[in-house]
């Protein structure tokens, strides 16, 4: 636990001092935002059903830039050998970089979400704090996959170009549970939204339980 | 030996289920002939489901013994996931296309074996991006192993999807089901099953004899 | 290979390049795992009780394993929470004046040439007191300062009854220090004995400069 939470202490450190992670994360969903408003021209009513998806297509993309970030950290200069070298599990250790992968998403999705509603000409009530809950649980799938996932991708030549085509397939449950479950939201229909969350912490605890078992055969040399 | 008797079985089997499709089997009254392709796709689709839980026993198998059988079972898996889930979208669509009307439909099913095959795709692909064989059949198993967890989850979701969105569903038609129907299934399925077996045998041995000749390749490289 | 160090020896491994030291040393340090084969350091076994060892073990590589945007005393304040180090910061601050980094302690590592590089690094191996230290080529790249630093503290280890491995290229820096003498050919131990004994020169010219294996 001590160490899980100095792993989180030390990425947040060098975050705040570079910022490389959160901006680039930030960029990326603004623009994806921006880009979609031109793919889809509607009315009022259809956007409430389109937004979501929009959303979370940023959210999709910007968290494998965020994952690369935090990987290419790790692979410079070989830290993570340091890493495997201390006496801390290689689950524990996994656990440590989920959580810090999954603060740095939140941080970038709370502050494009503000913009999100005002592109899309939504209102501000509580709705918004719903569609955030939401997508914390989706962020949190996608961290728990993706976090052992760049480390496989970290050993092919084409690392970066390799995490979507590994991820992408695998949060396909996730992102369609983030999707619905925010657009019941913004309808206001939401009476099959419990099968959505309970599919959303499915995914969730068979992720983290499988890649805290697997993870040492992901790092070993 | 086995390979003689498997190859010959197949091919008695698919000759019958031929037959059985095209002239056996009665016109089914809603959709005419355009039904009899479910004959092919029904096993089709169950096969990619059939690599899929075999490529999962591969990954554990590999993971839990470190031995290389493990791994090119699982690898043949998915190779015939790969070219049965392919084969099925792609006649699918081209028999739908002039039947139905559209190329592609977005139903459960065919959205399942579609992201199915991505994973089976992508396994391929991180594959062929490691050179070292330890090291690839490693992170193949564990990339194997979360994508074939995440079948399940697949279908929960997608099925999910399509009962709040549904969708006009291309199935085997309504009319009932006539006894010369389920027999032609049957064939069918048997007939699929055989040629499943024979070249998953096959391509296990092939794949046997290709890890031979690149350790002496290893071998030799060292001697220099 | 089958070796055995005792308590408190400071060994000395070489070896051609793909013989196999860099190996050896990262499956003594847990990072590799032996296809087969058992290894105990102080009677803990590494495939039962691996952190237990990682607790024990100090491991220092051409790559220092440290953390770019970070400066000496966090990477230090890092690692030492990992390994639970007691008295943490009073032990920083005594290795930092050790490795002589006192006046760039509050700076990022990345602005740090190689041998500045190499001294956090050795503080960063030293500074959960390991009993095994372990060390792949330390030599390479350091400046003369940095060299003499190194010795001294691989003395001062020795003197407190620290075990340590080192593998180098140089052989009179590996003899220096060194009580026994390993030479390793593709993977097995060629020739074994003595720091001080002539038949280790003569080994080490017979196996690393001619380089014939029979």
């Amino acid at each position: 636990m001590k160490s899980m939470s100095a792993i989180i202490f030390k990425d947040i450190v060098i975050e705040m001092r570079n910022k490389e992670s959160i901006t680039s994360m930030l960029m990326f969903g603004v623009l994806v935002l921006v880009v979609f408003q031109f793919a889809f021209e509607t009315t009022n009513v259809e956007r409430e059903l389109l937004a979501p998806g929009t959303l979370w297509v940023a959210f999709s993309f910007a968290a494998i830039l965020g994952l690369n970030r935090s990987l290419a950290m790790e692979t410079d200069n070989d830290c993570l050998q340091g890493l495997l070298l201390a006496p801390i599990s290689r689950g524990d250790l996994y656990l440590g970089k989920v959580a810090s992968n999954f603060i740095f998403m939140m941080i970038a999705e709370v502050i494009v979400l503000p913009l999100f509603v005002v592109f899309n000409n939504l209102d501000f009530n509580v709705k918004l704090l719903e569609v955030a809950g939401i997508a914390c649980l989706g962020t949190l799938g996608i961290a728990s996959v993706g976090t052992i996932l760049s480390t496989i991708s970290a050993n092919t030549r084409i690392k970066e170009v390799m995490l979507p085509v590994l991820q992408i397939p695998l949060t396909v449950p996730v992102v369609i549970a983030s999707v619905e479950a925010t657009r019941e939201v913004l309808t206001g229909d939401t009476r099959g939204i419990s099968s959505w969350l309970y599919v959303l912490a499915g995914f969730i605890i068979v992720y983290l339980t499988a890649s805290y078992l697997v993870f040492e055969f992901a790092v070993e040399e | 030996m086995k390979l003689k008797v498997l190859a010959i079985l197949t091919f008695v089997s698919m000759l019958t289920a031929l037959y059985m499709i095209f002239l056996y089997a009665p016109r089914e009254t809603l959709q005419g002939d355009a039904m009899r392709i479910f004959y092919i796709h029904v096993p089709l689709a169950i096969t990619g489901y059939v690599s899929a839980f075999l490529l999962f026993i591969g990954v554990v198998g590999f993971l839990r013994t470190g031995d290389l059988k493990w791994d090119r079972f699982g690898e043949t898996a998915a190779a015939l996931g790969v070219a049965f889930i392919s084969a099925q979208l792609i006649t699918g669509s081209l028999w739908a296309r002039p039947i139905w009307g559209p190329w592609w439909v977005w139903d459960s099913r065919t959205t399942l074996q579609l992201v199915l095959d991505l994973i089976f795709i992508a396994y391929f692909m991180l594959r062929s991006y490691l050179p070292d064989p330890q090291k690839r059949a490693k992170l193949s198993a564990v990339f194997g192993l979360l994508g074939m967890i995440d079948v399940p989850m697949n279908y929960l979701s997608i099925y999910l999807f399509r009962t709040q969105h549904p969708q006009p569903v291309i199935s085997p038609g309504g009319g009932g089901v006539a006894p010369e129907m389920a027999l032609t299934m049957t064939a069918s399925f048997i007939a699929v099953g055989f040629l499943y077996a024979y070249l998953f045998n096959r391509r296990l041995a092939i794949a046997k004899v290709e890890e031979e000749v690149d350790y002496l390749e290893q071998v030799m490289l060292a001697h220099e | 290979m089958t070796l055995s160090v005792k308590r408190g020896e400071f060994l000395a491994l070489f070896g051609r390049n793909g013989a196999g030291k860099t190996t050896f040393l990262k499956i003594v340090a847990t990072l590799v795992k032996p296809t087969h084969g058992r290894l105990r350091i102080e009677g803990i076994d590494i495939r039962e009780e691996p952190e237990q060892a990682r607790r024990r073990i100090g491991f220092l590589s051409h790559n220092t394993y440290l953390y770019r945007d970070l400066t000496p005393i966090e990477n230090l304040r890092f690692f030492g929470r990992l390994y639970d180090v007691q008295d943490l910061d009073d032990r920083i601050h005594q290795l930092i004046d050790r490795v002589g980094l006192q006046r760039r302690a509050s700076d990022p590592v990345r602005s740090f040439s190689r041998g500045l590089h190499q001294r956090l690094g050795l503080a960063r191996v030293m500074l959960h007191d390991p009993s095994l230290i372990l060390l792949d080529e330390p030599y390479t790249g350091l400046d003369a300062n940095a060299v003499d630093t190194l010795n001294q503290m691989l003395d001062e280890a020795i003197a407190a009854g620290k075990t340590i491995i080192l593998t180098t290229h140089d052989l009179e820096q590996g003899l220096r220090s060194a009580s026994r003498a390993v030479i390793i050919d593709r993977g097995k131990i060629v020739f074994g004995g003595s720091a001080g004994d002539p038949a280790t020169r003569e080994a080490y010219s017979q196996y690393i400069r001619v380089g014939v294996t029979p």
